[in-house]
């Protein structure tokens, strides 16, 4: 019997442990700022765009929410796995549901933290909060059950080295296919193409458009909805509590 | 609900992983308030018992309760009612000690007060040090006060003293022996026979996941067959000519270091006089000559055939 109390006592742990995790932090605040920051400073972004903190206050959002859903919690869930954390969590009266909503709830908590410094950052940079804000959370949310899926999948499947590895790793590649710091068409046509399939260039395309008022990007909103269907379905067949 | 007397029950309970039969047809039984011990062997399936009865394997065949309660399918009450300390890990080590209690007397309905516990396990000095920084036995520690943190009426420990010093190892003894009073159904495994001595009312050994022997320390080391004579005398005597002479099996006789002899027989007048008989007609002079019962030890090693190679 999952109580209340039970999830609200893991949830600190979990906001505790996250916030002591100096790496984490790293990945999930200072890169994602360093990039606004240098980025539309250096205009290594030569966007048509007539000011380059407009192309990248989406895409560093879709960056922070892919570091602290895949990169955070992936590693983190981990290395709890190898340690027998998630284990002996089983023998006592928190379900996994609740130990799942914890995490969730840490994660949310943290994205909303990186949102708020990156609005306010790209807002002191000259960037103009207009547009569908509330779509865009509403993607950023979704684009977080699809990047958790991700984090949680490697943790539950992969040693806890081989997930620091991989989840680090595809954190460069999508850094790279996302559209997150210079736009996708910077990129060969063919691999463009492919990387409209992955979820981080949906998640990043898809907020941009609804920051730019620019109509309702359905596209990129399917190929990220059929991720987000398709991923935790996987992970609760594949997800393995012991190492 | 079944009303029966037994806190534990294992019923012919088989568990294979692949090729590998980790237990086989074991059933046992433990009452209400026993602190009960498993002994073997590594890999004779004592984690693997435990872990049946915790909830984390499935039996293939066969099944196990807990305080009348099927572990897998009654998780969620059991969970209230059972503590369990892992034989290693289950710690973040990114935690404070005083945070992990916190954290478990968050997860219990009605907990035990974490400072009392610390106490218990002396670890007070160490309440703000990270779980990373602390020794193996203080870590075994704070897994034992975890364990009790959610007041359980049957707890699982699976080696609770391995890597601790001495004095923890007393410290740990004396808990266990407080829940025994406090009417705690308590179930170890362990590879120190002092401790299955010294702590349980009855022990189970396993060998090859199968049930070789179960009953109190007192009643394994004074069955007859566990009754033994031992002598000294020149190396190299001829044990099938003296056992011929004793009317026992060549294998009962063991010539465990050399001028050391091992009869595994009682040691009835008969018996000494057979073997008086014998050195006199072989000329050999007799060093010691000593009997009674072997320890725990002694038992455990010849049923598990662990000392086969001595």
């Amino acid at each position: 019997m999952t109580t209340r109390r039970a999830v609200m006592a893991q949830t600190r742990v979990e906001l505790i442990l996250t916030l002591r995790r100096g790496e984490s932090l790293l990945v999930s605040f200072l890169i994602p700022l360093g990039i606004l920051v240098f980025f539309s400073k250096v205009g290594a972004v030569n966007t048509s765009l007539k000011d380059p903190v407009e192309f990248l206050v989406p895409g560093v959002l879709s960056l922070a929410v892919m570091s602290t859903a895949m990169v955070s919690l992936g590693i983190a869930t981990g290395y709890e796995r190898r340690y027998g954390v998630l284990k002996r969590l089983g023998s006592t009266p928190l379900s996994r549901g609740g130990l799942l909503v914890a995490k969730t709830i840490n994660v949310v908590v943290i994205e909303v933290m990186q949102i708020v410094v990156i609005v306010a950052t790209g807002v002191a940079l000259g960037w103009e909060l207009t547009g569908q804000f509330v779509a865009a959370l509403g993607l950023l949310l979704l684009g977080t059950v699809v990047f958790a899926s991700i984090g949680m999948l490697l943790a539950g499947t992969l040693r806890a080295e081989a997930t620091l590895a991989v989840a680090n790793g595809l954190f460069l590649l999508f850094l790279f296919l996302g559209g997150m710091a210079y736009p996708l068409d910077r990129l060969p046509d063919a691999l463009a193409s492919f990387a409209r399939l992955l979820p981080p260039a949906a998640l990043s395309e898809s907020v941009r458009a609804a920051l730019e008022g620019s109509g309702f990007p359905w596209s990129e909103l399917v190929v990220l909805a059929l991720w987000a269907v398709v991923m935790p379905f996987i992970v609760v067949r594949k997800f393995r509590w012991e190492e | 609900m079944s009303l029966s007397q037994n806190a534990i029950e294992v019923i012919d309970a088989t568990k294979s992983y692949g090729s590998l039969r980790a237990t086989e047809n074991l059933s046992f039984s433990v009452n209400k308030g026993e602190v009960f011990g498993i002994l073997g062997p590594n890999g004779a399936g004592k984690t693997t018992t435990v872990e049946m009865l915790e909830g984390y394997r499935f039996p293939d065949s066969g099944q196990v309760r807990v305080l009348g309660l099927d572990p897998k399918k009654d998780a969620a009450t059991l969970h209230e009612r059972v503590g369990v300390m892992l034989q290693e890990g289950g710690l973040s080590p990114g935690l404070k000690v005083a945070e992990a209690l916190r954290l478990y007397r968050g997860l219990y309905t009605s907990p035990d007060d974490p400072e009392r516990l610390l106490r218990l396990v002396e670890l007070q000095d160490s309440s703000r040090t990270l779980i990373r920084r602390l020794s193996g036995g203080q870590r075994q520690r704070l897994s034992l006060a975890l364990a009790l943190i959610g007041r359980p009426e049957v707890i699982f420990l699976d080696e609770p003293t391995a890597g601790m010093d001495p004095r923890a190892r007393l410290v740990t003894w004396e808990i266990i022996r407080q829940l025994r009073t406090d009417g705690v159904t308590v179930l170890l495994t362990t590879h120190g026979m002092d401790e299955a001595e010294s702590l349980c009312d009855r022990v189970a050994i396993l060998d090859r996941g199968a049930l070789v022997a179960i009953g109190s320390p007192r009643d394994l080391t004074t069955r007859s067959d566990a009754q033994e004579t031992r002598f000294t005398a020149q190396s190299e005597l001829d044990l099938v000519s003296l056992a011929i002479a004793l009317g026992i099996e060549r294998v009962s006789l063991t010539e465990y270091q050399p001028g050391q002899y091992s009869v595994a027989a009682e040691p009835t007048p008969d018996l000494i006089a057979r073997l008086a008989i014998w050195l006199r007609e072989q000329n050999v002079r007799l060093g010691t000559l000593e009997a009674g019962q072997r320890s725990l030890e002694e038992v455990f090693l010849r049923l598990t055939g662990e000392g086969e190679n001595r």
